[in-house]
């Protein structure tokens, strides 16, 4: 079986896989990392979303072989020393989930979307947020959460 | 999935070895439609080349009256590509239509269009625009290349390393999604160039093809009104629960329209 | 936003407890879980919607690597386990019980649906698991499927279960038919509609997963699973499944990926992981591919209904009558049969004083998977029928929308109002839920509106739907009289730590809602502990007390109405320890904000006093009072509550393409004491979601075969943020006069009002009936056929 390296949340990550372990099952079983949730076997919930090498991808459909030698973030990784990023908080504050179980793939995504546009409008908010599907929240407070955060970001 | 073995080679000829020696191998560049292939157990081949570390088949370059565009450029950096954008910005923006940020940030050209999905939207923008798909043996028109439904002009263990596209006067693409998958139900590119006043349809119909008489038309006169009139058959049309032939065939004469009016 | 500020009590916006861990990745959803060696399964699902079958050969898969064993149906049996149940007996016109065949915990002769499961494979690991589920032969006779209900009724028809001649689950009625043909014969007009109610498919973003686990020592069995009520899932398991007793199962639910009814349900998956797992001697765990819960989770909807309004010239309901067929697909579940009948037949009467109705429903056992409650559950079907009807009737009738409802609202002040349909609403302000929908869509200016979208060339519309609906699922006599099977009470469990702060224990159940936060508020509120102090526990029987669970928007009127009983009875106790620490007599004890006093004097305890000298009995009166501050209540409240409300929808169309754009969606609803303004208008955002969705996007489809079409998110259109636009909600407030909270229940409300006004806008907008969904195709479609007519 193949073996993998990669950096996971800044730290060194290792294992032994089959080559048709998907990233999100290396995250899941071999690093516990479940924060990553599975929502979906084609690609579209936006649930399994994590970083690799500073851009959202979507963990279900990448091979771990695939991401040897890659920086990845996961939603386990966001938060420093127990303070919420931004976007974290944003999503508090402004209820930007229910159920939680869209939630750290939606994030991951927003950071995504701060990075390149400091100030998103409300339509390409929503524009960008068509990889990620949520069941409960109608969107509403996600979208209001993320232009919070925008402005957040920007100091 | 069935399980495999996995390259990453790092060179074409590597790549073009472990091709051969597999028994029944596989090219991946983004893996955004092979994955999730490989996860409905629909496909079951014995080895994956993965092209995404080959160097010299990334990135892009503006060359003479062409755009060249490497074949494992992910469709974000076509999208956000200052050349692409100043220089063909109907490409820029059907690559920000396709899937996505998540799926844009891994699938590829290349990919895409060796795979020709019927309701892809390179196949149309390439054939709209004339473009020419460089492979690791020859040159290919995009007249020639997109054979039929899944089907390409690449022969066995042929691999795409780039697509020219001439940069054209005027162009736009229009398209009308499938509300579930976001492919084309039906996308339309209209251009006019080097290459001669095209209009190219992908997700209407099994491959992407053109339509003369609308080609016909505007080359007299560039304007949505010199095709108001001019409808394609719906007889062999694709057909599903999201658009009849009939549908499919009256949203190619507006996604048409609307790509010249957007041409300008 | 509101801000919550530092009250943390009730009418607070506070921000929800539990997100740290759910934005930290830290929630434990079951997929999450995993048990020290554990192995993995897969069920192998029928391809066939109709087959017999004659044979299954395990003998390869069982020889395949790591495979722990594979089982059928034969193997289930001879240990005496059986498959999903019905939870409610529905009495039909004849007298007779509804017919519930048998189902057994894996399909053993026969399969009746596309995705059925017919065996289990359990392996080291999943991947190995579905390797080996490929060897499995199963010998199918394949037989023509059933697809369409009236296929299904029609004489001749085979049948899918033995026991169910014609295919009939029920034929029932409610209402007084005489009454209505009498009020039919002396109508003015009479309008008719014939409408689908479209079939859909829940998908939470959770899917479904168990594990099962047995501890052999103590001949315990544990299923972690995705339950809504976890309890009555332990229940079930016990006393029908052959998975019992009960007091060696405990069923655990942990933090739960939302449910919207698709999770109350035992399924065949959880019955057989848990059983393998005592088999097996190991712990076994299963995880739904999305592909799989497409097939296998319940299904919602599916109403094929004739309806007919008699109005008065004046615009006056006299009378209506509704006949429905409902698809319960392949076979009954626990509220399959109430869903269709009283949780539908109930609501007809609407917002209106329509003195006479009559309903009829017939129910159908198709090739397809179970049909059962979804968000709002009967409620969106009523909704449908009544406010299509009454639109159609204003456009009919040449009367203002708005106009030919106000005429018939049931007037504020005859409530409490008893419905021709068995139930008595508790409270309400009609009109002024529509004065100000009008007022905040600004109806007066909607023609304006529309002059300025055909100057762009687009199609405007708007659409209104007044409803209410029956929710807070409880009492336990009426749901008992209607043929429920359990009670609907809610259960709540306050233990006081000695320090002062308090855990709480909840027999509701939160997958999104967010009880964590709303039920300390109600401690905060009550008990003057800030709700940073209170640990809200549910979702686990061995933890919690007896509990319901939460569906049928129960948990704020019902198990909210617990929690509040159960603070009554700690400030009861409390006053008995402070009387006596305080040397005074209870009656001269006073309390409010969590700290008693002495009336008349400045001697005060705090409750973190009373509480440290409850657990702390030094000085205490043993010989009258127990030590302990902890106490359980179960609250049963003696109506369902009746929440309402009044929305708005407003739409473009572009001609060209059928393309419908929501450019408005304001709803005014009450749902009486709002607890947290920021949870409730959530709530209503979602329903919104679900309920424009509906309207606009999802269909489930079958095709003629029963292959699901919609069997994947690349087919089944899920609402997607693009799709809408930022929703307009506000809330009034008639409390509930049935529960001491006065909360009406909010969880369904957005789902159940928004699909008809959805739709309405959209008829608005395009001159043209269509059914729901309205796709692109079917607007464009509708226009061709109106301008063709027009030539």
């Amino acid at each position: 079986m193949p073996t993998v390296s990669m950096t996971v949340n800044g730290q060194p990550a290792a294992g032994e896989v089959e080559g048709r372990t998907l990233l999100v099952e290396f995250l899941r079983e071999h690093l516990g990392l479940t924060g990553t949730h599975v929502g979906c076997d084609t690609s579209q919930c936006g649930a399994c979303v994590v970083h690799v090498d500073g851009k959202s991808v979507k963990s279900c459909t990448l091979l771990a072989v695939q991401a040897v030698g890659t920086e990845v973030t996961t939603i386990e990784g966001l938060a420093t020393n127990g303070t919420l990023h931004p976007v974290q908080a944003a999503f508090k504050e402004h209820h930007g989930l229910q159920c939680g179980f869209c939630t750290p793939g939606m994030v991951m995504s927003a950071v995504d979307l701060l990075s390149q546009n400091a100030s998103p409008s409300e339509p390409e908010i929503r524009e960008w947020l068509e990889g990620n599907i949520c069941r409960c929240t109608g969107y509403h407070n996600i979208v209001k959460a993320i232009d919070a955060a925008a402005q957040a970001m920007k100091g | 999935m069935y399980n495999f073995n996995y390259y990453r080679p790092l060179s074409l000829e590597e790549a073009a070895q472990v091709l051969s020696a597999a028994s029944d191998g596989k090219l991946m560049s983004g893996g955004m439609t092979l994955i999730p292939t490989l996860k409905q157990r629909l496909a079951n081949p014995s080895d994956l080349v993965d092209l995404s570390e080959i160097a010299d088949l990334s990135g892009i370059e503006a060359k003479g009256d062409t755009v060249v565009i490497g074949a494992t450029t992910t469709h974000a950096e076509v999208a956000d590509s200052e050349v692409v954008k100043s220089q063909i910005p109907a490409l820029a923006a059907l690559a920000e239509s396709i899937g996505d940020p998540q799926v844009r940030n891994r699938g590829t050209i290349g990919g895409s269009i060796a795979n020709n999905d019927p309701a892809a939207d390179y196949p149309a923008g390439l054939l709209g625009l004339g473009a020419t798909i460089k492979t690791d043996r020859r040159q290919i028109p995009a007249d020639d290349f997109f054979t039929g439904m899944f089907e390409t002009a690449l022969e066995e263990g042929e691999i795409v390393t780039a697509v020219s596209v001439p940069i054209p006067k005027k162009a736009a693409y229009a398209k009308f999604p499938n509300p579930a998958s976001r492919y084309a139900i039906v996308g339309v590119m209209v251009a006019q160039g080097p290459a001669g006043t095209r209009v190219a349809v992908t997700g209407a119909g099994p491959g992407v093809f053109r339509v003369a008489k609308m080609e016909t038309a505007l080359e007299k006169n560039f304007s949505a009104n010199a095709i108001e009139g001019i409808s394609v058959p719906a007889k062999g049309l694709n057909a599903d629960m999201h658009a009849s032939a009939d549908y499919r065939a009256h949203l190619v004469g507006v996604m048409a329209r609307r790509a010249v009016t957007a041409a300008g | 936003m509101p801000d919550s500020g530092t009250n943390t009590g009730i009418g607070a916006s506070v921000r929800r407890k539990e997100d740290f861990r759910f934005l930290t990745g830290k929630g434990k959803y079951t997929d999450d879980l995993n048990r020290p060696g554990q192995a993995h399964a897969y069920f192998l699902l029928s391809p066939h919607a109709r087959a017999k079958i004659n044979g299954i050969d395990t003998n390869a898969a069982k020889q395949a690597p790591g495979v722990v064993d594979v089982f059928t149906a034969a193997d289930l049996a001879a240990d005496g386990v059986s498959g999903p149940i019905c939870g409610w007996v529905v009495t039909q016109k004849n007298g007779e019980p509804h017919k519930s065949p048998a189902v057994s915990a894996l399909a053993s002769d026969r399969v009746n649906y596309v995705g059925e499961q017919v065996a289990i494979v359990v392996a080291e690991t999943l991947a190995q698991a579905k390797d080996a589920a490929e060897l499995i032969e199963v010998n199918y006779q394949p037989q023509p499927a059933l697809i369409k209900m009236k296929d299904a009724l029609a004489n001749g028809a085979a049948q899918l279960h033995d026991d169910v001649p014609g295919n009939l689950c029920f034929d029932w009625e409610i209402g007084d038919k005489a009454a209505t043909d009498a009020a039919f014969k002396k109508a003015h007009h009479v309008t008719k509609i014939d409408i689908h109610n479209n079939r859909l498919i829940p998908n939470a973003i959770e899917p479904r997963a168990a594990i099962g686990d047995y501890d052999s020592g103590m001949d315990m069995m544990t299923l972690y699973t995705t339950s809504q009520n976890p309890h009555v899932a332990r229940l079930v398991l016990a006393a029908f499944m052959g998975l019992g007793p009960e007091n060696k199962l405990r069923v655990v639910a942990p933090d739960v990926g939302g449910g919207f009814g698709s999770k109350i349900y035992v399924y065949r998956d959880e019955i057989v992981t848990l059983w393998a797992a005592k088999k097996l001697g190991r712990p076994v765990k299963w995880t739904a591919e999305r592909s799989a819960s497409f097939l296998t989770d319940a299904h919602g909807r599916d109403h094929d209904t004739h309806a007919e309004l008699a109005v008065d010239k004046d615009g006056t309901f006299l009378g209506l009558r509704v006949s429905t067929l409902a698809n319960v697909g392949a076979h009954n579940q626990i509220f399959s049969t109430a869903t269709p009948s009283y949780l539908y037949g109930c609501l007809l009467a609407g917002q209106y004083r329509t003195p006479a109705v009559y309903g009829e429903v017939k129910t159908v056992f198709t090739n397809t998977a179970p049909v059962d409650a979804y968000r709002g559950a009967g409620r969106p079907e009523a909704t449908f029928v009544v406010e299509r009807l009454v639109e159609k009737t204003a456009k009919e009738m040449g009367i203002d929308r708005a106009e030919l409802r106000r005429r018939n609202f049931i007037p504020p002040d005859q409530f409490p109002y008893q419905s021709p349909c068995l139930v008595q609403y508790d409270s309400g302000d009609f009109p002024h839920l529509l004065d100000r929908a009008m007022e905040v869509i600004d109806y007066a200016g909607f023609s304006a509106r529309k002059q300025a979208s055909a100057e762009r060339g687009k199609l405007r519309g708007i659409g209104l739907s007044c409803w209410i609906e029956a929710c807070g699922l409880a009492p336990s006599a009426v749901v008992g009289f209607l043929g429920g099977g359990v009670g609907q009470w809610e259960s709540a469990n306050i233990k006081f730590n000695p320090t002062g702060s308090v855990t709480l224990y909840t027999g509701s159940h939160s997958h999104g809602q967010g009880h964590e936060t709303v039920f300390a508020q109600i401690i905060s509120e009550h008990l003057g502990v800030p709700v940073e102090s209170v640990e809200v526990v549910h979702g686990d029987t061995a933890v919690v007390p007896f509990g319901m669970g939460t569906y049928g928007s129960r948990s704020g009127p019902v198990g909210g109405g617990a929690v509040y009983k159960a603070a009554q009875k700690i400030v009861e106790k409390g006053r008995k320890i402070a009387a006596h620490l305080l040397e005074a007599s209870v009656e001269d004890i006073e309390y409010a904000g969590g700290t008693y006093s002495v009336a008349g004097t400045d001697r005060t305890k705090t409750m973190a006093e009373i509480a440290f000298a409850a657990y702390v009995p030094h000085n205490y009166p043993l010989d009258v009072l127990e030590p302990g501050l902890d106490e359980t209540a179960f609250f049963d409240p003696m109506n369902f509550t009746f929440p309402s409300g009044a929305y708005f929808a407003e739409v473009e169309v572009d001609p060209d393409t059928g393309v419908v754009t929501v450019l408005d969606m304001v709803g005014i609803d009450d749902v009486g004491t709002v607890m947290n303004p920021m949870i409730v208008a959530g709530q209503l955002h979602g329903g919104f979601a679900q309920g424009i969705g509906q309207a606009l996007y999802e269909q489930c489809v079958y095709d003629e075969n029963g292959q699901l079409l919609t069997g994947s998110l690349m087919d089944y259109c899920m609402p997607r943020a693009d799709h809408f636009p930022s929703f307009r909600t506000e809330e009034t407030n008639q409390p509930c006069p049935h529960n001491p909270l006065g909360v009406k229940g909010c969880g369904e409300a957005g789902a159940i009002g928004s699909p008809v006004a959805m739709l309405n806008a959209v008829i608005d907008a395009i001159g043209v009936n269509i059914d729901m969904p309205a796709t692109p195709e079917k607007v464009w479609r509708a226009l061709q056929s109106q301008a063709q007519a027009a030539e």
